[in-house]
């Protein structure tokens, strides 16, 4: 029976408005969430264990306020929630997050690994398959539909279509959107989560190689031009060929 | 200052135009790269060249036959030198990107933007700020396409290697697209519909201006929620897919933020919108309100004959 783990990530809301203050951006006010494509992972790594039987654990890497989304995780349905951290982690580069995540995977006995395709954070998509190298894993990325059988059957996109890719050992399955619905939160769940102990794990990680040097807003786009009428349509093409050059 | 090694992108059995960005994105560095090609049939190798890469490196493996993340990082690893990597940000090269850093204990740098000196510059927040990071030492970074100028054709010295990597996944099968038409996630350029369609058959005149054009159909959040008919693979946003054409037409679509994350970072936008105040328009090159059936049948025809 399969030990599955699921890595949550505490983000801002994707419809925050993020502020540059300084040089660094001010998260002060914006409402934190599951980072959504995590939502796809926990809910193939729940109909994993609806197939294949054993226990879901939900991973995260963070400060005590990443608690709430491991209780989120809770509520949804996963059986334990883990958090692994180190108050000296204050700058941790890709290098140190997944490094120490892959410790504390390997520290729960994880046969498999779901996670979201990318982070609403950062958008970089660079902890699943990084881990899975680390902990010598097969992976799959981008995964849009999973089957159980025996082993994991992925989905995932290719050139001109779709791969249908069969997994037999430990891997690494990162998650996309897909045609699956996700589960939510029902009350007797929201009431369990509430009483869930968080496990707390500790996890090295070397020093980083990538160091922040600032945050700035986006470049402003310069006002483009604006017409009225269908008819301009005619005018636009002759811009784009002429002014733009990208027809 | 290291080497720097590039990854050619790989794209229809032949090495992708963006690989000669990639290489002036090197040069910015101030390295000139070594471009790996990885293959099953080194004859894709044969003739790539570029004025600022010194030698081209056809990495020839089994392995490659298909996308097999754990093997492709370990043939590659094996067969490149130390250095800065460098790829594109197609979703398979960011996804060998963070395995080959991992393999060399490295940290990897994703869809960059910019660069100035050891400085990397980085959309966060789908775009709503951008992040600057040093490197010290050596790093893998995934460089987006359309902000380097390509680099010239030159002659490279062209040698193979053979390297292959233990598969840790079997295709099973290949589920060709229904359609012949490009995806959102390989064209550059992509006309998108939005709810203000009105239904998903009217999604038949989107297509009609992307085949004049060689364009991909793309949707918003919006239309792929409400219809069946258009499918997630069309979708472009937050919880779809992130593109950077050189040119996206907006039809029909509000701008709601969710749909500008996936699409903002493209090189001209034209946004065709009823209502004057749709936010699409503060991200538009060029804009027109009106409505979609006053508007299409112009610019079909108008491009139509432009490419004729």
């Amino acid at each position: 029976m399969p030990n599955i783990v699921v890595l949550v990530k505490r983000v801002p809301d994707t419809n925050a408005r993020i502020i540059v203050n300084g040089d660094r951006v001010d998260l002060s006010a914006v409402k934190w969430v599951i980072s959504p494509y995590d939502e796809f992972a926990i809910e193939n790594a729940l109909r994993h264990k609806e197939a294949a039987g054993g226990t879901v654990t939900a991973l995260t890497l963070g400060p005590a306020e990443s608690d709430k989304v491991l209780k989120d995780a809770k509520a949804i349905g996963v059986d334990e929630i883990t958090r692994v951290w180190d108050d000296s982690w204050a700058n941790l580069d890709s290098n140190g997050v997944q490094s120490a995540l892959a410790e504390a995977i390997q520290g729960l006995g994880a046969e498999v690994v779901y996670c979201g395709k990318t982070a609403a954070d950062s958008g970089a998509g660079s902890t699943g398959p990084g881990i899975a190298e680390r902990l010598g894993w097969a992976s799959v990325s981008n995964v849009i539909d999973v089957a159980f059988d025996g082993g994991i059957t992925a989905t995932t996109p290719a050139e001109n279509g779709s791969a249908v890719v069969g997994i037999s050992g430990n891997a690494v399955i990162s998650c996309d959107k897909g045609n699956i619905k996700v589960r939510k939160p029902n009350v007797k769940g929201i009431m369990m989560a509430k009483r869930a102990q968080v496990s707390l794990v500790s996890a090295s990680a070397p020093s980083p190689s990538v160091s922040i040097v600032s945050h700035t807003p986006p470049p402003a786009k310069p006002a483009g031009k604006k017409y009225e009428g269908g008819s301009s349509a005619q005018e636009v093409a002759r811009l784009l060929r002429d002014e733009a050059n990208v027809i | 200052m290291s080497e720097s090694i590039v990854i050619a992108e790989i794209s229809k059995n032949s090495v992708a135009p963006v690989t000669a960005e990639l290489v002036s994105a090197a040069m910015a560095l101030g390295t000139s790269p070594t471009v790996i090609v990885p293959c099953t049939d080194a004859s894709v190798a044969s003739g790539v060249g570029y004025a600022n890469a010194g030698k081209v490196i056809a990495v020839k493996g089994d392995c490659f036959a298909n996308y097999d993340a754990a093997s492709w990082a370990q043939a590659i690893d094996a067969a490149a030198p130390s250095g800065i990597i460098i790829t594109s940000t197609s979703p398979q090269s960011k996804d060998l990107a963070a395995r080959i850093a991992a393999r060399r204990n490295l940290s990897v740098v994703q869809d960059v933007v910019a660069i100035s000196g050891n400085n990397l510059t980085s959309p966060i927040y789908s775009g709503k700020a951008m992040q600057t990071v040093a490197l010290s030492g050596d790093a893998v970074i995934s460089v987006r396409s359309n902000i380097f100028a390509a680099d010239a054709a030159g002659s490279s010295d062209v040698s193979v290697v053979d390297q292959s990597g233990d598969v840790a996944t079997a295709v099973k099968d290949i589920i060709a697209r229904a359609s012949q038409r490009l995806d959102v996630s390989e064209a550059n350029i992509i006309i998108s519909g939005g709810r203000g369609m009105g239904s998903p058959d009217n999604f038949s005149h989107l297509e009609r201006v992307a085949d004049v054009l060689g364009a991909a159909v793309g949707a918003s959040r919006a239309a792929v929620d409400t219809w069946e008919d258009i499918p997630h693979s069309m979708q472009v946003g937050q919880t779809g897919k992130t593109v950077n054409p050189n040119l996206y037409i907006a039809v029909g679509i509000s701008g709601a933020i969710q749909h500008l994350a996936g699409m903002r970072s493209s090189k001209y936008i034209v946004a065709i919108n009823k209502d004057a105040d749709a936010p699409i328009f503060q991200h538009a090159d060029y804009g027109i309100v009106s409505t979609w059936e006053e508007t299409l049948p112009v610019l079909e025809s108008a491009l139509s004959s432009m490419m004729a």
